[in-house]
């Protein structure tokens, strides 16, 4: 298995908080990583520098072959790497189809081809009948199906997906999860940030946990469940106390 | 397995844009309308009128394209229509060449311009790029006060030509051809942001109005496309200060590049819609008429009545129809249709 993304010694502050110090980890092609950490252990942050919303201080981050620290966000996505944001960001006073049409057309540069190929990867998310219905009238779960069709309509060989399943009621996980992992049976590499335990260790081929900006464990599922340190960020050690 | 495919199908079946068959009746009856208008012999005060609001539509519509699809509110648009005022009546007055050259020039002048003041401050976000161009505005105002070259504080006086009207874009007769300039120029410029806002370029944009970060997740290079837009709306502008100027025959800096004009593209296009390519129409028609008819009747001695009434207007729309009269039009008249 080819890696596909390698990630060294990432690190950037915010004045005197260390959000990422020294993070270090890879991304074999086809696999489902996930990322976990308590709030404020630097996953956003990391998301942000990898596809160059924030600039780091140190470190490199190396797609393939090529040297991608720190360059412009619009040309990380032309490379191949999509991403959602936790906080959305529809386009909001425009249709889903709009949405994802101005994703598809990174590739493509015929609006026709472009259109038709924003309703197939719609219609990969299940939201075809809604094609026409503004962002603003979806629901939360409908439109991080939303984000993620715009960043897929991007041809991405990389996913970076910020909370999938944060701030939806729980019927509507299952099919977002289910989705995640039509992604990987397409072929899709994806990052994952997520809360809900039960869902990272069921469909992650590896996980990394972060705490304090700082990677405490890199490893299968199996192992991060019982890595005392992981537990420690969760539950807070005992003889701390 | 197939029952998803089925919408699929449909989906892709549907036209890339809608158009609904009355509104487009509707418009063509409106613009044949237009043009057959000055064989019924109207009054010169009339074709005054919709002269002024087809020149302030595409003013206001040159604004919108900035502002209503890419976002960024410019307090300076004057710039442009100065540029295009004295690049017509200079090279007309110094050089001789035709007006219609000087449009051109005032047209690659403005889109210069915007280039050279677009790449620094469109880094600016929101306000501040509102304030950079109101004070850009201000020192185009005042360089021109000080140039001697093109007239100084004085202006400059377009010299009467009576002998080739067309070639020298002055027509002292009547307005009627004034009018036909004015129209054609209205609907070309609505045709060109009309297929703007359906192309490529149009999505991105929208995209970049609506939430910048997306965009540049979704590979749309931010500030380039912002300078791009701002081009595009310098450009629509220009033309409409060379018009401008060949109208009024005299060109001098505080009525080309006065913020008053910046202003009221502005309001023109909050009043009929921001965003959509028929709030300028909307806004014109309804603020110019205002504030010709207040200079009628008020003469000199209410010269700020139709101020207020803008006041009013402006503050009534902001409170009940934040996105424009535009939006009072039923949606079915609307270009966009939603599937049921």
């Amino acid at each position: 298995m080819s890696i596909l993304l390698k990630v060294e010694n990432l690190s950037r502050s915010f004045g005197g908080i260390h959000a990422n110090s020294d993070i270090t980890f890879d991304v074999n092609e086809g696999e489902i990583l996930g990322v976990i950490g308590p709030n404020g252990a630097g996953k956003s942050t990391l998301f942000d520098l990898i596809t160059g919303f924030t600039k780091s201080d140190k470190g490199k981050v190396i797609l393939r072959d090529k040297n991608i620290t720190n360059i412009r966000p619009d040309l990380i996505c032309r490379l191949g790497v999509g991403r959602t944001f936790q906080k959305l960001k529809p386009f909001a006073d425009q249709t889903l189809l709009e949405n994802v049409i101005v994703g598809a057309l990174v590739k493509e540069k015929n609006l026709k081809v472009a259109r038709d190929k924003a309703l197939e990867i719609i219609d990969f998310v299940d939201l075809i009948e809604k094609r026409h219905h503004y962002a603003k009238e979806l629901s939360t779960g409908q439109r991080k199906r939303l984000e993620l069709a715009r960043a897929l309509a991007t041809d991405p060989k990389l996913l970076l997906m910020d909370e999938v399943t944060g701030g939806v009621d729980q019927r509507t996980i299952p099919g977002l999860v289910e989705l995640v992992l039509k992604l990987k049976k397409n072929g899709i590499t994806v990052v994952t940030i997520e809360h809900n335990m039960k869902i990272i260790m069921d469909i992650s081929d590896r996980i990394l946990a972060l705490n304090q900006g700082k990677r405490i464990a890199f490893d299968i599922p199996k192992n991060i469940s019982q890595n005392s340190q992981v537990i420690d960020a969760y539950l807070g050690t005992v003889d701390a106390a | 397995m197939n029952l998803i495919s089925k919408e699929l199908l449909q989906a892709k079946n549907e036209p890339l844009n809608y158009f609904n068959k009355n509104s487009l009746i509707i418009i063509g009856l409106v613009v044949l309308g237009l043009f057959l208008y000055p064989f019924i012999s109207p009054s010169k005060f009339a074709l005054h009128l919709l002269m002024m609001i087809f020149m302030h539509a595409v003013m206001s519509q040159s604004w919108n394209v900035l502002a209503g699809f890419s976002g960024q509110i410019s307090l300076g648009h004057a710039i442009f229509f100065g540029i295009g005022a004295y690049a017509s009546g200079y090279f007309y007055t110094k050089f001789q060449i035709t007006p219609w050259v000087g449009i051109i020039i005032g047209i690659a002048i403005s889109a210069f311009v915007a280039l050279l003041i677009g790449i620094p401050m469109l880094r600016l976000k929101g306000h501040y790029f509102a304030i950079a161009t109101l004070l850009i505005g201000i020192s185009f105002q005042v360089i021109f006060q000080r140039w001697s070259e093109v007239g100084g504080s004085a202006g400059l006086y377009v010299p009467i030509n009576r002998d080739s009207p067309w070639l020298s874009m002055q027509f002292h007769k009547s307005k009627v051809s004034y009018y036909y300039i004015t129209l054609v120029f209205f609907i070309i410029t609505f045709f060109l942001v009309w297929l703007l806002n359906r192309s490529k370029l149009g999505y991105r944009l929208k995209a970049i109005r609506d939430q910048s970060e997306a965009a540049s997740s979704l590979g749309i290079h931010v500030s380039k496309y912002k300078v791009i837009a701002f081009i595009i709306s310098a450009m629509i502008m220009a033309p409409m200060g060379s018009i401008y100027a060949q109208y009024v025959l005299i060109i001098d800096p505080n009525n080309t590049f006065s913020v008053d004009i910046s202003i009221l593209v502005l309001l023109i296009s909050v009043m009929g819609g921001v965003g959509n390519i028929w709030g300028p129409i909307i806004g014109s028609s309804i603020l110019i008429p205002i504030s010709e008819f207040s200079r009628i009747y008020f003469g000199g001695t209410g010269r700020s009545i139709d101020l207020i009434i803008y006041g009013i207007l402006i503050i009534s729309i902001c409170i009940f129809r934040p996105s424009g009269i535009v939006s009072l039009i039923p949606k079915s008249f609307r270009e966009r249709e939603k599937a049921k």
